[in-house]
């Protein structure tokens, strides 16, 4: 099967214009899944379906959403599963799209969680520039409510669900699940040491799991169709439909979905149409939004998915491919994330509140003329310290990138030492 | 009187979707943002009452999250991203023309109190840049004809 050929699982009812409302949900098999889950499957039994079917989180670290929920415990006492919606990672552009475009599916799957882990209350973090996704979601979850999807004995089963949407405020760290957390605990943003991992000590101090906004929305396929069925999508260990969003130089920038494990040029060049400019070609591509190392146009015969990509030394991430062609400067682009990163660090650790703002700086120097080729060598260093130093991933996050870029394009950080100029200026000039 | 009989209300409402009401603090925020147009010191003693915190403690949460602000904007408050794959398809260019058109810098506010501008990072909608978010709501897929035609139309 070619991916032209492919017919959307997760995107299925985009092409509604009420596509967002519940009867248009329901006309094409919604809320079935749950149905099934609630009379016909113990909640053991639906963590064995997701098990069974592969599924990796799609938030950005891939780790297997079944074996994730088996991690809560059993028995009484209240345990929280929380929805991610804070898509914040740049490049990315996925979670928002079905957030308000089919808030019923997320939902659903959001609720089969809810059931397979014991959870009576359900809380979707929606990040908080998110206001129309709000008022979307605040709908779907009445309508939800009034056909007995949401509340209490769901379909008569007797088990309870409760959804509460909490808007955040603007932190990108909020997306760190113990971060989100603080958060919903009504604090600032600071990741928590792990462990105790949330699954032993979360919300309030309960037993918690937080999963991403598309992972959910995979969910209620699996359980129509099985668990076996959906491990044939994809590739062996990466399995299942993913949605892919495309941006920076290609003329038809977007949300795409196909199995994972689609080359990387094949989603360019076949599907959002190639190069913008054809006069300008590739230079390079983040395959996994801003945080994962970047690949140079020559690295970009690799498949997307989890395992391949770090293969290939870099990271899935989110999935947001950030496409630059030949105008572009390195420095200069390293030189915006760096900034995003500085803004977004929450400032308890050392390494990543220095480093960031350090990085910053250096690079600026770089930009200005004014760069040494010791700079280089340090920016290098900075990231050696920074990775695995920090209490989140935020480190992590900023570090491999600049590493990437300073490794991959020397020669052009070079330029801007030598030259006190930009390269790429000089070469498409 | 801040905040007022509607606010409360609904303040109201959001402690109630908690277990634990300082959970509640963000949607406070919020409500009383939405009232006012900024946070004032006075709410920030108001929330810390209504929740049962120190008022260190809201001022802490106040400062830390970048969409709540501590002095008034103007009546459209312009977010502009800044973020890579704006930059990419045009954002600093436009932005420029932005500052012209509005003849202030980034963090000002028009004299007339019609406009304040801020630059901010990726707003999630990288497919339809360069974008930027006017009060609530996206505005996409953004040129400068259509820049100008936004900013003719916010009265």
């Amino acid at each position: 099967m070619t991916t032209r050929d492919y017919q959307p699982l997760l995107l299925k009812n985009l092409h509604r214009y009420d596509s967002a409302r519940l009867s248009a949900y329901e006309q094409s098999g919604g809320y079935l899944s749950l149905a099934r889950a609630l009379k016909e499957l113990t909640p053991e039994q639906v963590v064995e379906e997701v098990k069974a079917s592969g599924l990796r989180g799609r938030g950005g670290a891939g780790f297997p959403t079944g074996l994730k929920w088996s991690f809560m415990p059993k028995g009484p006492g209240p345990k929280y599963l929380i929805l991610n919606a804070d898509e914040s990672e740049p490049g990315t552009f996925k979670d928002r799209l079905l957030l308000e475009r089919d808030p019923h599916l997320v939902l659903e799957g959001f609720l089969i969680g809810c059931y397979a882990v014991g959870c009576n209350q359900g809380f979707v973090y929606l990040r908080g520039e998110f206001v129309e996704a709000y008022r979307i979601l605040k709908q779907a979850v009445e309508e939800a409510r009034a056909k007995g999807y949401v509340g209490k004995n769901l379909l008569g089963s007797g088990f309870d669900c409760e959804i509460t949407i909490y808007r955040g405020a603007g932190a990108y760290i909020c997306g760190e699940e113990t971060a989100l957390l603080e958060s919903l605990e009504g604090k600032r943003g600071h990741p928590r040491l792990k462990p105790p991992f949330p699954a032993q000590v979360g919300l309030y101090g309960k037993p918690t799991t937080v999963n991403n906004v598309e992972t959910m929305a995979n969910v209620p396929l699996i359980i129509e169709r099985g668990g076996a069925w959906y491990a044939g999508i994809g590739r062996e260990k990466n399995t299942g439909p993913k949605l892919y969003c495309l941006s920076g130089h290609v003329p038809k920038p977007g949300v795409y979905e196909f199995p994972l494990g689609i080359p990387l040029k094949e989603l360019i060049y076949d599907h959002a149409g190639g190069m913008l400019r054809p006069e300008h070609p590739l230079k390079a591509v983040i395959p996994g939004g801003s945080s994962v190392p970047i690949l140079r146009s020559e690295q970009c015969d690799v498949l997307m998915d989890f395992d391949s990509l770090v293969a290939a030394g870099t990271l899935l991430g989110s999935a947001g491919v950030i496409v630059m062609d030949d105008t572009v400067c390195m420095v200069d682009a390293l030189l915006n994330l760096a900034r995003f990163y500085a803004h977004e660090s929450c400032g308890q650790c050392t390494p990543c509140r220095e480093g960031t703002g350090w990085y910053v700086q250096i690079l600026e120097r770089l930009e200005r003329g004014g760069g040494k080729m010791s700079d280089l060598d340090l920016l290098v260093d900075m990231s050696d310290r920074i990775q695995g130093n920090t209490i989140c991933p935020l480190g992590d996050a900023v570090a491999m990138p600049v590493r990437s870029y300073v490794m991959a394009f020397r020669d052009e950080f070079e330029y801007h030492v030598t030259q006190k100029k930009c390269l790429t200026a000089a070469a498409v000039s | 009187m801040i905040p007022g009989p509607e606010s409360r209300a609904k303040i109201d409402a959001a402690v109630r979707e908690y277990p634990h009401a300082p959970s509640a603090l963000l949607a406070v925020l919020h409500l009383l943002q939405q009232e006012r147009g900024y946070i004032a010191p006075e709410d920030q003693v108001w929330a810390a009452g209504r929740l049962g915190l120190s008022v260190a403690h809201v001022a802490g949460v106040v400062s830390f999250y970048t969409l709540f602000r501590q002095k008034p904007m103007g009546r459209h408050h312009v977010q502009f991203c800044r973020t890579l794959s704006c930059q990419l398809r045009g954002a600093r260019d436009l932005l420029e023309h932005l500052k012209r058109r509005l003849g202030i810098r980034e963090g000002e506010i028009t004299t007339d109190g019609r406009f304040s501008l801020v630059t901010v990072e990726c707003l999630g909608s990288c497919g339809t840049a360069p974008m930027m978010q006017v009060n609530d709501d996206y505005h996409e897929s953004l040129t400068r004809e259509r820049l100008d035609a936004l900013l003719d139309s916010m009265k």
